[in-house]
């Protein structure tokens, strides 16, 4: 289990953005929801009297009522798999798992079933299910509340998986989810919740299709996504300071990944990083660096560099968490390797 | 093989092909309220049992012949159970079933024509052939797929019933299951939700006494199946899973039961699986002379006697079902025989919808 962490109020400002957290944009985005579509209902362990285990639907309950926030018992396989018979019969759940880690109680659901029904039934059985979990290392929550396993699911035809990075991400990706009639799976990366953002006061929906580029830049790529989009976004800064143009991708959808856009990149800068916190072995960042192998090869100038989480169960104490995990300083480094000039610029 | 030890109380783990532990005696009196006992309704129960009979014997064959292929779980030996539930529930109810679900899909009306085309992996089966024998489904029946995940299909069965309530649907989902579903967690799981939450689920549990080749009694240590929902507060009935009428009369009054708001019911059907689990079994772990008994008191044979006995059945009554039957069989054979193979170029159709295939690309360029 892990500790509430109280939820902030958004601050309006004067120029048509607000500022507010990752966890208020989560929590707006399932207010909307919820107010929109009288089949859409949330339910998972502790969203309703606890509030989430994250404090993201803190207070819905209070709103809409315990039917459509509805608390279940510590049973993931089960409830996830009433949510996907629910989505099957017409209404529109979204399901929250407390971590990715938990999520394997319900994998066989989630792969067998959710990924499954349409094909196996010719077409007949959608099953327009979102599936909501956190994700990822920082909190000194060990090794069994840690881990980055999107690839395992990102690896699965018949499911599209989302990471939102972003505030308007975390706002706007979760009604096209609901509104996609096959399963979702959206991961929140744990050390987002508390991360502000500003978004257009009015912020709606947002395509679920595309990666984005968030720093254009000639000299090397930075790809990463959820939470190591911010290590690849401070790490080019850093690496701006040094006079090295970074262009950061933003996969935003692991599944299907925008190759397009990573190619693009790719081609352009002829050098790419890609910051993933899943492991190294048949982690994400081998099918990035795969997919760019095979469509930008000849385009590259410097072999492509991964940072990973080193290949071990996250520790629970602190500075062996942290060395476990990718680091803007390894970002950088990485970068400068890719470039031919280990020493950073001037030396 | 371990010795039995005080601790745990643990029964003396049985030989292979052993006799397995006699289960408890049925409670008499399951006749108390028999449905709507017309001729032509009887004539109907019989008629179904062995569509499904003969459906299957022909699949036995074809299987041989290489015409079907993959696993072939077949039910013969339990049509009564199928038979009689499906009997109690309505139209607009949803059925979840398992990989031995032929005789699911016939009792429910599929057609036998898509039923045999999707044993053959053609188009025009049932599920447009990327199912086969283990995932027969049509939505036009509520028939919401064979599932070959013991136990997968449980948890669906309560999330169609929880749309059913919350979309004012006064329908039942309706979920059979083999005994050794029982043992997975997702079995209590599922329980306690349709329970907790008072839905309209009904739990049939097709006991046949054995978990692949594993006997009841080496794999539970509560052999007395219903008596396991007790701790979930859903109410349960025994049921002679061989007397058709029986499973239709107890399916009734537990449909009844739900559709009054009282909640998930549980029905155990003891029943006995005649031919192998599947084709590739060589059945070592039971004795054929316990196959002989279970076969003397088959569901078909003793519903036939019981009609003949009470002079339901008419001379050439059952002629008439058999040629009716191989009939139907014979088209459906050669609908299968005529279908059309699925192009290798629609080989990922199927995996997300068609609608859903080009995603409007709008390209967010905002900085976080």
């Amino acid at each position: 289990m892990t500790p509430t962490i109280t939820a902030e109020s958004p601050a309006p400002a004067t120029d048509g953005t607000v500022e507010t957290t990752y966890r208020e944009a989560c929590k707006e985005a399932l207010r909307d929801a919820l107010a929109r579509d009288e089949r859409v209902f949330l339910m998972g362990e502790d969203v309703g009297h606890y509030g989430g285990c994250y404090a993201v639907s803190k207070g819905l309950i209070d709103e809409f009522g315990p039917d459509r926030v509805l608390d279940t018992p510590l049973a993931e396989n089960g409830f996830t798999g009433a949510g996907i018979g629910a989505a099957i019969g017409g209404l529109r759940p979204i399901v929250e798992i407390m971590t990715v880690n938990f999520s394997l109680l319900a994998l066989d659901q989630i792969v067998n079933n959710a990924a499954t029904l349409r094909h196996m039934s010719g077409g007949q059985v959608g099953v327009p299910v979102v599936i909501r979990m956190a994700t990822g290392a920082g909190r000194q929550l060990a090794a069994q509340h840690s881990h980055s396993l999107e690839n395992w699911y990102a690896h699965v035809p018949g499911l599209k998986v989302l990471a939102p990075a972003t505030c308007e991400d975390a706002r706007g990706m979760l009604w096209p989810a609901l509104e996609d009639p096959d399963p979702v799976v959206i991961f929140e990366h744990v050390m987002l919740y508390n991360r502000k953002g500003t978004m257009p006061a009015a912020a709606g929906t947002v395509d679920i299709a595309r990666a984005a580029v968030r720093r254009p830049g000639e000299d090397v790529t930075l790809i990463g996504y959820g939470g190591t989009l911010h290590k690849a976004l401070d790490a080019a800064e850093a690496l701006a300071a040094e006079g090295v143009s970074a262009e950061v991708i933003d996969l935003r959808v692991l599944r299907p990944l925008d190759r397009e856009t990573i190619t693009a990149s790719a081609a352009r800068t002829r050098r790419v990083v890609i910051v993933d916190e899943t492991w190294r072995t048949g982690g994400l960042s081998a099918e990035i660096a795969a997919t760019i192998a095979e469509t930008a090869f000849w385009d590259l100038d410097a072999p492509i560099e991964r940072v990973c989480t080193a290949e071990v169960p996250i520790p629970y104490p602190a500075h062996l968490e942290q060395a476990a995990l990718p680091r803007v300083e390894s970002v950088v480094a990485a970068a400068r390797r890719a470039l031919g000039r280990p020493e950073g610029a001037g030396a | 093989m371990s010795a039995p030890t005080a601790l745990t109380g643990a029964a003396v783990p049985r030989e292979p092909g052993a006799a397995p532990v006699a289960p408890p005696p049925i409670p008499a009196g399951r006749h108390a309220d028999k449905p709507h006992l017309t001729r032509d309704h009887l004539l109907g129960l019989l008629s179904d049992m062995i569509r499904i009979r003969r459906f299957e014997e022909a699949c036995a064959e074809l299987y041989t012949q290489e015409k079907i292929r993959g696993f072939l779980h077949l039910y013969i030996g339990e049509e009564a159970v199928a038979v009689g539930a499906m009997r109690a529930l309505g139209t607009a109810d949803s059925i979840v079933a398992t990989y031995r679900e032929h005789g699911h899909a016939i009792a429910r009306g599929v057609p036998m024509t898509t039923c045999m085309a999707e044993m053959y992996g053609m188009v025009e089966g049932c599920s447009g052939g990327r199912g086969g024998s283990m995932h027969l489904f049509d939505l036009d029946h509520g028939l919401y797929g064979g599932n070959a995940i013991v136990g997968g299909g449980l948890p669906l069965a309560v999330g169609l019933a929880m749309a059913h309530r919350r979309l004012g649907r006064d329908a039942v989902a309706a979920c059979f299951f083999g005994e050794g579903a029982v043992a997975e967690g997702v079995f209590h799981e599922a329980a306690n939700l349709a329970s907790l939450w008072r839905l309209p689920v009904l739990f049939v549990c097709e006991n046949n006494l054995y978990a692949m080749g594993s006997a009841l009694d080496l794999t539970e240590a509560e052999t007395d199946l219903h008596l396991k929902t007790a701790s979930y507060r859903i109410p349960s009935e025994v049921v002679d899973g061989m007397d058709v009428v029986a499973v239709e009369a107890a399916t009734k009054a537990a449909v009844d039961a739900i559709r009054g708001g009282g909640g998930p019911r549980f029905l155990e059907c003891r029943t006995y699986r005649f031919r192998a689990h599947s084709m590739f079994d060589a059945q070592l772990y039971r004795e054929k002379s316990e196959i002989e008994e279970w076969r003397g008191k088959g569901p078909i044979r003793r519903f036939r006697h019981w009609l003949e006995e009470t002079g339901t059945l008419h001379d050439g009554d059952l002629d008439a079902i058999e040629s009716e039957v191989k009939a139907e069989l014979d088209a459906a054979i050669a609908f299968a025989e005529a279908g059309t193979r699925e192009p290798v170029e629609t080989l990922e159709r199927h995996v997300l919808a068609d609608s859903a295939a080009a995603p409007a690309a709008v390209r967010p360029e905002t900085r976080p």
